[in-house]
């Protein structure tokens, strides 16, 4: 089915559907406590690539819905909506277009224990922080993802099947957590994955605001290739910096990010002009030890930093810009990246 | 190579002299968000210290905690990053009756 069905609108269809499924729990979970009111929340963008010299614009929305229904389930998922406008290539004058539908994410989440929750459904890889934590629209502080993206989130970022994950320990000193999933192979083209499976434990020093944690993942068809990965994150109380690192290893290539970023709020607090201000810097590097052309990341060895600078605007609303240097045996080059995010969060309807 | 390292120098400097300029401030970090849940008032008189510390040490480790949401999607919200951040149940209440002394 998902092989003869490749327009926008029949891709729509089935997004509605399954939209109209959540729909559905959200009108069951009306009966809802009063503070367990359905939320619509998530991102609305414009954003702007300019690669070696040809600039591409993006509209994107990315609704996301989070429903309980009764005290232990909760329904959740994330739509991507968006166009692309790229100029023709050839010295054609004019753009051509590119429109893409989909869901990232829909799943049932059963809250088994304190220290358990089931998943079921399609969810978001998790492999390291960046598929999970970053990848939305208003959080990532850049527009494109890391180099590394495709090691360990198992091709399209999603998976399908199942997942335990939860707090194996919470004290005051430290937290210990922990995922685990299996994903069977699907090529529906709303519900795309692999036979993989994997997880992740990662121990977060809530005082310190100090976390390390350790990722992997197997592809159970094709080669049947691994992917490890390690990733820390560390943000002093007192202080608006915040570094995030992460590593990724797979049988063709590996790579690493590193970011800091530093909001100016000693000038001011973060609502002066100056303290909205947030300079980002990224550094990336990619080490390619043989031809992959499926696992999406550079071809050749490549290095890559990035400087952004964020400004947060009252309202919700987010402008990023940022300059990158890519440097790299196939070719050096310079991206520039605008956009501007509006961050969205309402109930779905009145409550009492 | 040479090139490389000039730029991983250049974005370090870069980020580094942001702290140095910038004049050292002793005030402890606000809580980024100011729920129209709940206000200051009552929160700070919320006898419940966990509920504030751990919202503290956990929310606005993946994003900025939003300026402000209605008391009846707070429930929602917990759960859901409670998922999202593999918090305890204990963590989930606590932080649910901070925002809603
Ligand atoms: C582990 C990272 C992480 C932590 C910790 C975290 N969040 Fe989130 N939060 C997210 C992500 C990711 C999203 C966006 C969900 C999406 O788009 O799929 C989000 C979304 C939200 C939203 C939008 C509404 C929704 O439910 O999606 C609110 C409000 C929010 N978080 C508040 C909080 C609060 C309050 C806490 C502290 C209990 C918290 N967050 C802790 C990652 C996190």
């Amino acid at each position: 089915m998902g092989q003869t069905c490749k327009t926008f609108f029949c891709t729509s269809s089935r997004v509605i559907t399954s939209l109209a499924l959540v729909v559905g729990s959200l009108a069951a979970a009306h009966t809802a406590i009063a503070q367990d009111t359905p939320l619509i929340s998530g991102g609305v963008g414009f954003f702007t690539i300019t690669n070696g010299g040809r600039t591409t614009y993006i509209p994107v929305l990315a609704p996301v819905l989070a429903a309980p229904l009764g005290p232990r389930l909760l329904v959740e998922s994330r739509a991507t909506i968006l166009d692309s406008f790229s100029p023709k290539r050839g010295g054609q004058s004019g753009y051509t277009s590119n429109s893409f539908l989909g869901l990232s994410y829909l799943q049932l989440d059963y809250l088994a224990n304190p220290h358990a929750t089931v998943v079921a459904g399609e969810f978001l890889t998790p492999f390291g922080t960046y598929n999970e934590r970053l990848s939305p629209i208003w959080i990532g502080n850049f527009v494109d993802a890391p180099l590394t993206f495709g090691l360990g989130t198992m091709g399209t970022g999603s998976s399908v099947g199942g997942m335990l994950r939860g707090s194996a320990v919470s004290t005051e000193n430290v937290s210990l957590d922990y995922a685990a999933y299996y994903s069977a192979a699907s090529t529906n083209e709303q519900f795309n994955a692999e036979r993989a499976t994997g997880g992740r434990v990662e121990m977060y020093l809530p005082q310190k605001r100090f976390e390390l944690g350790a990722s992997y993942g197997r592809v159970l068809q094709g080669r049947h290739s691994n992917f490890v990965g390690m990733h820390l994150w560390w943000q002093p109380a007192e202080s608006p910096l915040k570094f995030r690192a992460e590593y990724a290893h797979g049988e063709h290539s590996s790579g690493y990010w590193m970011e800091a970023d530093y909001r100016l709020s000693h000038f001011g607090g973060t609502e002066s002009p100056i303290g909205r201000l947030e300079p980002v810097f990224r550094w990336q590097q990619v080490f390619r030890a043989s031809p992959d052309s499926t696992d999406g990341l550079p071809s050749a060895d490549t290095n890559r930093v990035d400087f952004g600078l964020d400004y947060h605007l009252p309202h919700e609303v987010r402008i990023n810009t940022s300059y990158s240097r890519q440097l790299s045996s196939s070719g050096n080059r310079n991206v520039w990246q605008t956009g501007i995010v509006y961050r969205f969060l309402f109930p779905t309807w009145k409550g009492k | 190579m040479m090139k490389h390292w000039t730029l991983l120098t250049l974005g370090v400097v870069y980020l580094a002299t942001l702290p140095l300029i910038s004049q050292d401030s002793n005030s402890s970090a606000k809580p980024p968000v100011k729920p129209r849940v709940t206000v200051s008032a009552n929160r700070n008189e919320s006898p419940d210290g966990n509920g504030e510390r751990k919202f503290q040490q956990n929310c606005s480790r993946c994003h900025q905690a939003p300026e402000g949401f209605p008391p009846r999607i707070s429930g929602t919200i917990v759960r859901h990053m409670r998922v999202r951040a593999s918090l305890s149940a204990q963590d989930e209440r606590d932080i649910l009756r901070f925002l809603n002394p």
